[in-house]
């Protein structure tokens, strides 16, 4: 017989779809000739070994769906530990560090307060005093500011025409989102709307045009703050070949698509980008690039007017940078990127579900 | 309904996959057990790692039918949780003790040890399958994962016909064979 026959056969076996006189003959065959009783016994083990596997597989694949799903809906206490769990845990963990650090800082406190005390000069009052007195001034100003912006949003607030329309999404649940430059070029009145029709109105933070990165913050209080993000945002590279897919606003509903990393770097060896076999459209500009663990690889931001389907994305790693840039500015210290993706495993009908939340069309004018 | 029938029950659902069973066992046991591995040196990922792997111990364990669990459901996921978590304490060299009382607490160590050498089977198949390159990957996957039928694959893989379809198949599982049993045989 044909070893492929014969597989064939020992699975059918197996499997016990053989019609009773064929089993018969079968095991007549395996009685007499041991190789046949091996092949048998050998591929029993392995069917075996397999099927667990599979099994074990999308068992693993349920728990994962389950753990997300029950965190999400805040029935189990989610990755964030909060109150008192927290701090044992912390307290746990850097109880010796902090009893060394704490001892340190003891000494170094009372040493310098004593000689401070011994040589400072009496009547530093009239710096206090000044410095209250400037803390006094910024206030005013704050608040000066604060109406000169509310005359400002008054006087804007006839209708307005958006003339340039793209995609961003959020990086940080506090409303931090990200875009392309290009897209919000010279624009005064920036929103976003997500995938239910809501709008924010939005202000730009920051643009890195070389970089065709912007970021912005909503700023509107219709915005609720989303306590944490299902994606995570990659800092290294992927690998060429492994399946991506995007979400975007190519018209007003969000559109799918999906391709592959195709080069590490973009149109004659850019390395600012990386190449995507994928079909993207204008609106798709600023949309972020999954890899299939849900983590985003990079931002769509332009195609090759040359070759169908190829399109450039703006390597993730320059979020990071963009971030590190804004945070300069010490009132953006708070902001978070996400690192971790919590919708690694699920199949991607699930994935996309999940972020599609957190994915915004960007209309500028 | 009593409390036994009602985890009898959980468990049948459990054998089958089937997710609603799973979130109940889940909701019921993730909190107390996460509760354990972060008051001994554990983060929340660690107990994400610990609680899913106790899991799959019961999911082995249900799975081929005919188990029967002689103490309580919750009993035995904190039991093997803890079990499993000392362990990988220990091979950290983080021992600690937890400061937890026994009296919940069922002897789990021959469900560990088997637990182990299952997992050191399933590595050995996941990077047999793994090694296989495509298209057979694939092809194996579809037709012994997924149990699709040879027509059926022979049209979604572009095979002109059923027949070659079964041919390539044969040819990958010879390689994937191959693959696994000398690992096996190593590691036996």
């Amino acid at each position: 017989m044909e070893d492929t026959k014969m597989i064939d056969v020992v699975e059918r076996y197996i499997r016990g779809e053989m019609k009773p006189d064929e089993r018969l003959a079968f095991e007549n065959l395996r009685k007499s000739n041991p190789d046949v009783d091996l092949l048998v016994v050998e591929h029993t083990l392995f069917l075996q070994q397999m099927n667990r596997f599979g099994e074990i597989r999308n068992f693993k694949s349920t728990l994962h769906e389950v753990h997300t799903d029950l965190a999400e809906q805040g029935k189990i206490e989610s990755a964030r530990l909060k109150g008192t769990a927290k701090v044992v845990y912390l307290w746990k963990r850097y109880k010796r560090v902090t009893a060394i650090a704490a001892s340190i800082a003891g000494i170094t406190t009372l040493t310098i307060s004593a000689l401070v005390w011994a040589l400072t000069p009496q009547g530093n009052n009239q710096t206090e005093e000044l410095s209250l007195k400037f803390n006094k001034i910024q206030e005013e100003q704050k608040a000066q500011k604060a109406e000169v912006n509310n005359l400002k949003n008054k006087i804007s607030a006839r209708p307005i025409a958006y003339k340039s329309g793209g995609t961003s999404f959020l990086i940080d649940g506090k409303g931090y989102l990200v875009t392309n430059a290009h897209i919000i070029r010279n624009s005064k009145n920036v929103v976003v709307v997500n995938n239910k029709g809501e709008e924010f109105a939005t202000t730009v933070v920051k643009i890195i045009p070389e970089k065709d990165i912007a970021l912005l913050k909503i700023a509107d209080e219709t915005f609720k703050p989303i306590p944490s993000l299902p994606y995570g945002i990659r800092k290294s590279s992927t690998d060429v070949a492994e399946p991506i897919f995007t979400l975007g606003y190519p018209r007003n509903d969000i559109v799918y698509s999906e391709g592959y990393l195709s080069a590490k770097t973009g149109k004659n060896g850019d390395t600012l980008t990386c190449q995507l076999g994928i079909a993207a459209n204008h609106g798709n500009s600023g949309g972020p690039v999954f890899n299939h663990d849900g983590e985003i690889i990079g931002i769509v931001s332009t195609r090759d007017t040359e070759a169908e389907g190829v399109a450039f994305a703006i390597q993730s790693k320059y979020i990071f940078d963009a971030v590190d840039e804004l945070k300069k500015d010490t009132a953006y210290q708070s902001l978070r990127l996400p690192v971790k993706s919590t919708v690694k495993g699920l199949d991607q009908t699930q994935q996309v579900k999940k972020i599609q939340d957190y994915i915004f069309m960007v209309k500028a004018d | 309904m009593k409390p036994q029938t009602d985890e009898k029950l959980l468990l049948e659902g459990l054998a089958v996959n089937d997710k609603k069973a799973v979130e109940l066992i889940y909701k019921e046991n993730f909190n107390t057990i996460q509760a354990l591995i972060i008051n001994n040196n554990g983060s929340s990922d660690d107990a994400k790692d610990i609680f899913q792997e106790a899991m799959i111990v019961l999911y082995e364990k249900v799975r081929t039918g005919g188990f029967e669990l002689n103490c309580q459901l919750k009993t035995f996921l904190y039991s093997v949780a803890r079990r499993l978590w000392l362990k990988r304490l220990q091979q950290q060299n983080r021992y600690s003790s937890p400061g937890d009382s026994m009296e919940n607490v069922v002897e789990v160590d021959d469900e560990i040890e088997d637990h182990e050498r299952k997992n050191a089977e399933l590595d050995m198949m996941e990077h047999a399958i793994s090694n296989l390159g495509e298209p057979c990957k694939s092809l194996i996957e579809a037709f012994y994962l997924q149990k699709k039928s040879m027509q059926e694959i022979a049209s979604s893989f572009g095979y002109t016909n059923a027949d070659n379809a079964k041919t390539q198949k044969y040819k990958c599982l010879m390689r994937l064979k191959k693959i696994f049993f000398t690992q096996y045989k190593n590691g036996q």
